[in-house]
């Protein structure tokens, strides 16, 4: 049976390139970066080679490179650090309800801790509006946070707009950016932001390490202590093989970018074009344009999506879902529901992202599948019987 | 993460369908927690034994799973057996389930005893069922 990969938005493979340098390192450079023997020095000089290669990529300063663990945490500390950090300031803070929950998490903590904070609301593509943005800004308002895209649906966010206003204001910028850097440029200074996340397992690096961007002149707070690493922001000893493969990983996304995307971009809408064509009562979830080269996202409506997964997976594809059923919570993705989705909809969603493996092939086998899986489904979805006789969906 | 009977029993569901002249029709969930199922029942008035029994279920594997077992579990049962099948058996005989996963063989329990609800009142029988007993039930 083929075998098709399609859940890149969740993770992709470490490339031979990566994995090479993560090896030289793993075998020839194991001293201890803090370190000032013979041993430490080369893992020092190979970090430092790295952090001038991620910031190279992201069109920042070398200085402005703090390596953390995974995007998740590089979030929290731009998110829960900066309000804590500026809290004389003010006590008020922005995001949007779709964020990724490391996002929406590190904000609920806050808000336990006295601030304030404003959930922008998103439109039916899932993408907020900047006048809403505007019109939610106070007087003490010290920290905004908007994804650059979205990781469910795909949606592209007006982040240089936004960057500019808080420039202006000298309100502090996040953007986590974890599904952007290597599909669309990133570039801080044109984003005009603070701080800005990246992960390397979204970009063909290893997983557990991730990058914030912090803009020379911000403060923040570290929210682990006990040791002077990472300028203090991110204590404990640095995982040099993770962080050379990141450097590598990041370096190549960027240089293939425009070719890749394009080529993904292709692909992405074969994908959507074929699902919607073939398989009645289906619809896309997010953008037409302004969408993530590598998303796709549909809704087959009147069937399930976990036990849509399970059958795409016997059929040799790998994708994900905003269903409920496969988070073990009864509300499916806060993200699709947000989005003004009924839950008939978000239960049937589909999320299919492309990578470097994806081939024409592969999407040609995966529209194919398609179909026969919802038909047999709906065959036995009492779901899809009242949709066909007319009967009210409750 | 679910056994391989429940996998069995998602991809190979048994009796799936509807029985046009059913003596019991039940059908419990919602749209909102993305679980619907559906179970007909054809019975022998006479001996009260339920002769077919087929479901419709818009939910996960799990759901399609405990609802084609249960389905197994009581054809050619009698009605008093039926009514003893509980959630934990359907879901021992799956060898089985995630912890996130048991409201699924609970809906299973359900459905049944709304098909058997219905056959109480179409039948007039006292099965000893009471429509206050389930709240959340959407009759056929």
């Amino acid at each position: 049976m083929r075998k098709v990969y399609l859940d890149h938005a969740a993770t992709t493979p470490v490339r031979q390139e990566v994995l090479d340098a993560m090896m030289h390192v793993f075998k020839e450079v194991y001293g201890n970066p803090s370190s000032i023997h013979q041993f430490g020095r080369p893992a020092r000089k190979l970090m430092e080679e790295a952090r001038e290669k991620v910031a190279k990529a992201i069109n920042a300063d070398p200085k402005e490179i703090v390596f953390t663990g995974s995007g998740t945490e590089a979030d929290n500390i731009a998110i829960v650090g900066g309000a804590r950090a500026n809290k004389k300031k003010g006590n008020h803070l922005i995001t949007t309800v779709v964020e990724h929950h490391a996002v929406l998490d590190a904000f609920k903590a806050l808000e336990k801790e006295g601030f304030e904070v404003t959930y922008l609301p998103v439109d039916a593509e899932g993408r907020i509006s900047v006048e809403d943005f505007k019109n939610a800004l106070r007087d003490d308002t010290v920290l905004v946070s908007i994804m650059h895209g979205n990781n469910e649906v795909g949606t592209i966010m007006p982040i240089e707009e936004i960057g500019a206003t808080c420039r202006e204001r000298k309100i502090l910028f996040h953007t986590d950016a974890v599904q952007t850097v290597g599909k669309i440029p990133v570039d801080v200074k044109a984003i005009n932001c603070d701080f800005l996340a990246l992960s390397g397992h979204k970009i063909y690096g290893p997983k557990g390490i991730g990058v914030l961007y912090m803009r020379r002149g911000v403060r923040t707070q570290p929210l682990y202590f006990g040791g002077g690493q990472e300028r203090k922001l991110r204590p404990g000893t640095e995982n040099v093989a993770n962080i050379v493969g990141l450097s590598v990983a990041i370096e190549l996304a960027v240089a293939e970018m425009a070719e890749e995307s394009a080529r993904l971009s292709v692909l992405r809408d074969k994908l959507i074009d074929g699902i919607l064509n073939n398989i009645e009562e289906t619809r896309l979830n997010g953008p037409r344009e302004g969408r993530l080269p590598h998303n796709v996202n549909v809704s087959i409506e009147y069937i399930e999506g976990e036990a849509l997964l399970l059958s795409c997976d016997m059929k040799g594809f790998a994708a994900s879902s905003g269903s409920a059923c496969t988070s073990g919570s009864l509300d499916p993705s806060h993200v699709l529901m947000a989005m003004g989705l009924t839950h008939t909809t978000a239960h049937g969603s589909l999320r299919l992202s492309l990578g470097k493996s994806t081939s024409e092939e592969d999407i040609d086998y995966v529209i194919e599948q398609l179909k026969p899986i919802a038909d047999r489904l709906r065959a036995m979805s009492p779901v899809w019987e009242k949709f066909q006789k007319g009967l009210p969906i409750t | 993460m679910y056994s391989d009977k429940v996998i069995d029993h998602f991809t190979n569901p048994r009796n799936v369908g509807e029985i046009e002249d059913a003596s019991g029709v039940g059908e419990v969930g919602n749209m909102k927690c993305g679980d619907i199922m559906k179970m007909y029942l054809k019975i022998d008035d006479a001996t009260n034994m339920i002769e077919d029994v087929t479901f419709k279920t818009f939910g996960c594997g799990a759901a399609i799973a405990t609802s084609s077992m249960s389905t197994e579990m009581i054809k050619g049962k009698t009605i008093s057996e039926a009514l003893e099948l509980t959630n934990r058996a359907i879901a021992d005989a799956l060898d089985g389930l995630p912890p996130v996963k048991m409201h699924c063989s609970v809906l299973a329990e359900e459905a049944l005893k709304a098909a058997l609800l219905d056959y109480q009142k179409k039948s007039g029988k006292n099965l000893g069922l009471n429509e206050d007993d389930f709240e959340d039930w959407d009759e056929a």
